[in-house]
């Protein structure tokens, strides 16, 4: 390469794409316009962060569903294979419990969605803050019910590993539902937790007052990752919870 | 001669561990993925030694075991998957689409710390006693049996693939999002292409992975039976898992190693590229029949003869896309201004092992010769083939082809020369002689063989040796560049493309204004097919 | 046997040529395509070499034709390898009725062989020449894989169910035997050797050792030990099912779905009781996990065949066409 070549060769286009001088009218945003305090410098404007933040959200989104996806799959595989174990297991789940559960998150989702609006239509941080507020108690009663579940799981030692104790008929398919159970809903509850985690960081830009019709992506985004954490426990609850209740119920 | 530009705007480690710039990112895992290719490299070594004679006199087994594992995790894991689109795709994105950084520079900061770290676990694991698992963990062995540091080495794969899933993430949103005015799709450089279909297969590949790695880790600690037949699992059901994205991965590797070679191709004769749409399209074509052909790996394992008919008819039809790219460049050549700079013999020999590499797959695409051909050394061949003669052949292309423009420096081109030389007469010698002993029967992850086997493993070990050397050479003209190296002019080859239009090194920001493009980026002549505004 | 270096394998098995055939011609293609690219690089980048430092190529943008060319041609080769590939992985899946048939279980790192009169082999394997031998293989712990190269043939043998392998040796003489899935540290010791024998000197090797009793055999006399016999009786009135003529038939299970008794499902009803139980019985069958061992198991299974195999050839047992090489898991049906 020493020999290499220092300039473009001469025959051909002169220039590839034209860069052109500072002034040009792609580039007026950004002097015409002052600059937004939360725009971060690699983007061009307000909108172009805006749906970037979004998209990388939703693609997220799809990576969380690959990642259920695999326990689905594996749900599916083994309800499959023990379908009478698994109605006998199943059975042992309090429906109840978990219908009030599904109302609190379907209610949580609710209350997010109201709390995208107030942040969108810049009402004041009271309402702001009270609609995350509400939310994340919500999320809080959830992961509550879900302490009293396990706790009662733990109590039979219906837990999986060497303790495990089944005094139905299928003691084996049984311990194969309930791995399933703890891993599905120990990881959505984890998802939880973190969703919560978040918006108390939210709250608290919230009550600085930072959120507005111009910028509330931050307060959307978690809004998409509180929906989708909801609609996955709408596919736990029937899958864990109801089907084949007809047999041996209690 | 002192203009600001990414390497000398701002100085000290802090300036480089907390950087956001893409730039800088880029060579950080430039650097720890060198570290992984030469500890892995290191691993095969001691394999290839261990192989020379046949009675296992190197290694005791078990230790010659965990130097397999341990290749291939820290080969596939922490060098192949994010070794392209990690350093050249995390450099030269946002440059090619004509943006100042990528979508999210924090998350692509955290995504390396999470690589790191996620390495770390790895190399605890490989340092306090290793693992013997093989790369596959596959059950019920990893779960039940395995007496190794399974777990660590699983959560060092689990925590890496998130740094996979936010580069993806990444690389996709700021693919849509930040291309500058008028570069519109079938506008961008076929390695941003390439590297967008990679990106769909780590994010819809990868979770997976983790969710399976996680419950072998759930089995093998709290002893869930989710896998092991003990406990009312289904061994096989882990290898579907397991293949749904590990096939996939192959992808990953290779997908991004054909851009580079697209890149290099149209550089070295150039020529716009012959097809590009073709060429565009079948690289989404293998991303997504991809992932409807991982039971390809399991002909044997007693799945149901349908599913194999089904899984062996679509790994044919991924044969073609991947056909069809080769024809292309094949084509491109074709009256093109060819000059055999370094970078191009890296392209040519992409190229010849691409192509047999390829074909080779589709003997074992075959379900009646899969039986015979199943966890032999034909298959360890096979896909050396692809990942090193395809994908490793791809990164040095890459780095040979845009090192001016990272470091702003010119490496000594023979020497340049003479290691692509020996990397593919010592790829070749070590890897050809394992098709025959392959379909001779040997099967793979043997510690000892019978004797007859011998005349092709001393070939192989020889090749290794040749290609060791050939791996080394350019860590001392690439390191000798950087200190002793002429400066690099923005355009060094006389190459089209964004890349080459702001200096070397790139600025910071990149661009001081935001370009506005006009035409296909690899245009060397005008065209009536193609309209210049 | 084993002297020199073989640029290629024997063909000992009946299976051997076609599966080389069409090894054969993916060789052929192989190089035809490697040469043919190959050669057009090295000519092009000669002919069009750059001769002056400004030059550049030729605007050439792409021809559909020819891009529909070499989409069509490669697609068509391929097809042709799929539908051979096909073909030859079905003839190789089903074993012939009549197949001598030998159990075969795989532990950390040895084969344990034990013929239907009984005689027993650790890592070694004596069959004869010209008759269809099928292997029923079954693991104790972890994966295998049953491969012997110059059969051309293999199947991974995996705890929990029951693959299925057979060949047709037609060369007498000593071949490799080879563990090909991965096992653990002994991986590369779990090997041995397939003895073909003419017919006549198999029969004397068979007569020549100290045959154990036949699996049927020491099956009968485990379903009595065990008590098997007090629930399973030779009439309808048992507690279970009567196992008389069972083998092979689809029954109905409590809960709906139906399934075919077959190797998979009496094992999983010996190990896993309740996962299936035939309807219009109690699940009050207790499990033989860990009480029974891989190989007692195969004896079990071979004494409930038995039972259903009078005046029928050995070896007839109905293969369910989803699972041609091995009787994975049982196949659950909706009603």
């Amino acid at each position: 390469m020493s020999d290499g070549y220092p300039q473009a060769p001469s025959v051909g286009l002169p220039g590839r794409v034209s860069i052109q001088a500072p002034g040009n009218p792609h580039d007026e945003q950004s002097s015409a316009h002052p600059h937004h305090p939360k725009l971060q410098h690699h983007f061009d404007d307000m909108g172009q962060q805006a749906e970037a933040s979004t998209l990388g959200m939703w693609v997220f989104l799809v990576t969380e569903i690959m990642f259920f996806g695999g326990l689905f799959l594996a749900y599916l595989v083994y309800r499959t294979q023990n379908p009478m174990a698994f109605q006998e297991a199943s059975a042992h789940l309090s429906w109840k419990l978990g219908a009030f559960n599904t109302a609190v998150l379907i209610f949580s989702s609710l209350t997010m969605a109201l709390a995208v609006r107030s942040a969108q239509t810049s009402e004041s941080r009271g309402t702001q803050v009270f609609w995350l507020v509400t939310t994340m108690i919500l999320g809080a009663t959830f992961l509550g019910v879900k302490v009293i579940e396990y706790s009662e799981k733990f109590a039979h030692n219906n837990v999986p590993g060497p303790n495990f104790v089944w005094d139905g008929q299928y003691p084996a398919g049984a311990e194969i539902f309930y791995s399933l159970y703890f891993c599905m809903t120990g990881l959505h509850a984890l998802h939880m937790v973190i969703g919560l985690g978040i918006m108390t960081v939210i709250a608290i830009m919230a009550w600085r007052r930072q959120f507005n019709t111009e910028y509330f992506t931050p307060v959307e985004i978690t809004g998409l990752y509180w929906h989708f954490v909801d609609i996955v426990w709408i596919f736990l609850f029937p899958l864990l919870y109801l089907i084949g209740r007809h047999y041996g119920g209690h | 001669m002192d203009t600001l530009n990414y390497i000398n705007n701002g100085h000290g480690l802090a300036s480089w561990l907390l950087t956001k710039d893409h730039k800088r990112i880029a060579l950080l895992y430039l650097v720890s993925i060198t570290f992984f290719f030469f500890l892995g490299g290191l691993f095969a070594f001691m394999i290839r030694l261990e192989l020379l004679t046949p009675a296992g006199d190197v290694l005791t087994a078990e230790n010659y075991n965990k130097m397999f594992t341990m290749h291939g995790v820290v080969m596939v894991f922490f060098f192949l998957i994010p070794s392209i689109p990690a350093v050249l795709g995390n450099f030269l994105i946002p440059i090619m689409i004509g943006a100042k950084d990528l979508a999210f520079p924090r998350l692509n900061l955290i995504s390396w710390y999470i690589y790191v770290l996620g390495g770390i676990f790895t190399l605890v694991a490989a340092l306090s006693g290793g693992v013997d698992t093989g790369w596959t963990f596959y059950t019920p062995y990893s779960t039940a049996a395995a007496n190794s540091h399974v777990i660590t080495a699983a959560l060092g794969v689990f925590i890496t693939g998130f740094s996979s899933i936010l580069t993806g993430l990444n690389f996709i949103v700021t693919i849509h999002r930040m291309r500058a005015p008028g570069l519109t799709w079938f506008r961008l450089p076929l390695f941003v292409w390439a590297h967008y279909a990679t990106s769909l297969v780590m994010i819809l590949g990868t979770p997976v992975i983790a969710i399976t790695v996680l419950l072998v880790a759930a089995e093998r600690v709290l002893h869930m039976g989710i896998f092991d037949p003990a406990l009312g699992g289904d061994p096989v059901l882990f290898q579907h898992l397991f293949w749904f994205y590990s096939h996939p991965a192959v992808y990953i590797m290779i997908l991004p190693a054909m851009g580079v070679i697209s890149e290099i191709v149209q550089a070295f004769a150039r020529k716009n590229v012959f097809g590009y749409s073709f060429i565009a399209f079948s690289s989404l074509a293998i991303a997504i029949i991809g992932f409807l052909v991982w039971g390809h790996h399991i002909f044997v394992a007693g799945q149901s003869v349908y599913a194999g008919m089904l899984f062996s008819i679509i790994s044919y039809i991924v044969a073609v896309p991947s056909a069809i790219k080769v024809f292309n460049w094949t084509a491109t050549i074709y009256r093109g201004s060819i000059s055999l700079d370094s970078p191009m013999l890296y392209a040519f020999g992409f190229l010849g092992l691409f192509t047999i590499g390829g074909l080779t797959g589709l003997f074992l695409a075959a379900m009646g010769l899969d039986i015979h051909m199943h966890d032999t050394y034909f298959v360890v061949a096979h896909f050396h083939y692809i990942m090193v003669g395809g994908a490793i052949m791809g990164y040095l292309g890459g780095l040979h082809y845009w090192w001016p423009k990272i470091t702003g420096k010119l490496y000594s081109e023979p020497a340049a020369k003479l290691a692509a030389g020996l990397v593919f007469i010592g790829f070749n010698l070590t890897f050809f002689p394992q098709f025959l002993v392959g379909y001779l029967g040997m099967p793979r992850r043997y510690h000892m063989y019978p004797p007859e086997f011998q005349v092709f493993n001393v070939m192989s070990t020889l090749g290794a040796t040749i290609l060791s050397v050939g791996y080394l050479l350019p860590m001392f003209y690439f390191v000798h560049s950087i200190f002793r190296g002429k400066p690099s002019p923005a355009d060094p080859w006389g190459a089209k493309g964004l890349e080459w239009e702001v200096p070397s090194p790139p600025p910071t920001e990149n661009f001081a204004v935001t370009p506005i493009v006009t035409h296909g980026t690899h245009q060397y002549a005008p065209s009536k097919e193609v309209g210049v505004v | 046997m084993f002297t020199n270096f073989p640029f290629f394998p024997q063909q000992a098995s009946a299976q051997a040529g076609q599966v080389d055939a069409i090894y054969f011609f993916m060789v052929a293609v192989t190089a035809f395509f490697s040469i043919l690219i190959a050669g057009l690089v090295v000519y092009f980048a000669f002919k069009y070499r750059r001769r002056h430092r400004d030059e550049i190529g030729h605007a050439i943008h792409g021809s559909l034709a020819l891009e529909l060319l070499w989409t069509v041609i490669p697609f068509f080769i391929t097809m042709v390898m799929f539908v051979w590939g096909a073909k030859v992985f079905f003839d190789m899946y089903r074993p012939p009725a009549g197949a001598m048939e030998i159990h075969v279980v795989g532990k950390q790192w040895m084969w344990k062989v034990q013929h239907m009169d009984g005689r027993r082999e650790i890592n070694e394997l004596h069959v004869p020449v010209g008759r269809p031998v099928k292997l029923i293989m079954g693991s104790e712990d972890v994966l295998h894989s049953y491969y012997i190269p110059d059969f051309r043939v293999k199947a991974d043998v995996i705890p929990g169910r029951y693959n299925v392998l057979w060949f047709t040796a037609t060369r007498p003489g000593n071949y490799h035997l080879f563990c090909a899935e991965y096992c653990g540290t002994k991986h590369s010791g779990m090997i041995g050797t397939v003895t073909a024998m003419e017919p006549a000197d198999f029969q004397a090797w068979l007569s020549g050792g100290r045959a154990d009793e036949s699996p049927v055999a020491a099956g009968e006399k485990l379903f009595a030990d065990l008590t098997c016999n007090t629930c399973h009786l030779t009439d309808t009135q048992g507690r279970g099912p009567m196992l008389t003529n069972l083998f092979g038939k689809q029954v109905e299970l409590q809960g709906g779905g139906t399934v075919t008794v077959d190797e998979a499902y009496i094992r999983e009803s010996i190990v896993l009781p309740q996962a299936k139980v035939v309807a219009g019985f109690q699940p009050l069958m207790p499990t033989f996990q860990g009480l029974v061992t891989e190989e007692q198991l195969l004896q079990l299974i071979a004494y409930v065949r038995s039972l259903s195999q009078q005046g029928e050839a050995p070896g007839a047992a109905p293969q369910s066409p989803t699972m041609p090489q091995s009787s994975s898991r049982p196949v659950v049906e909706k009603k």
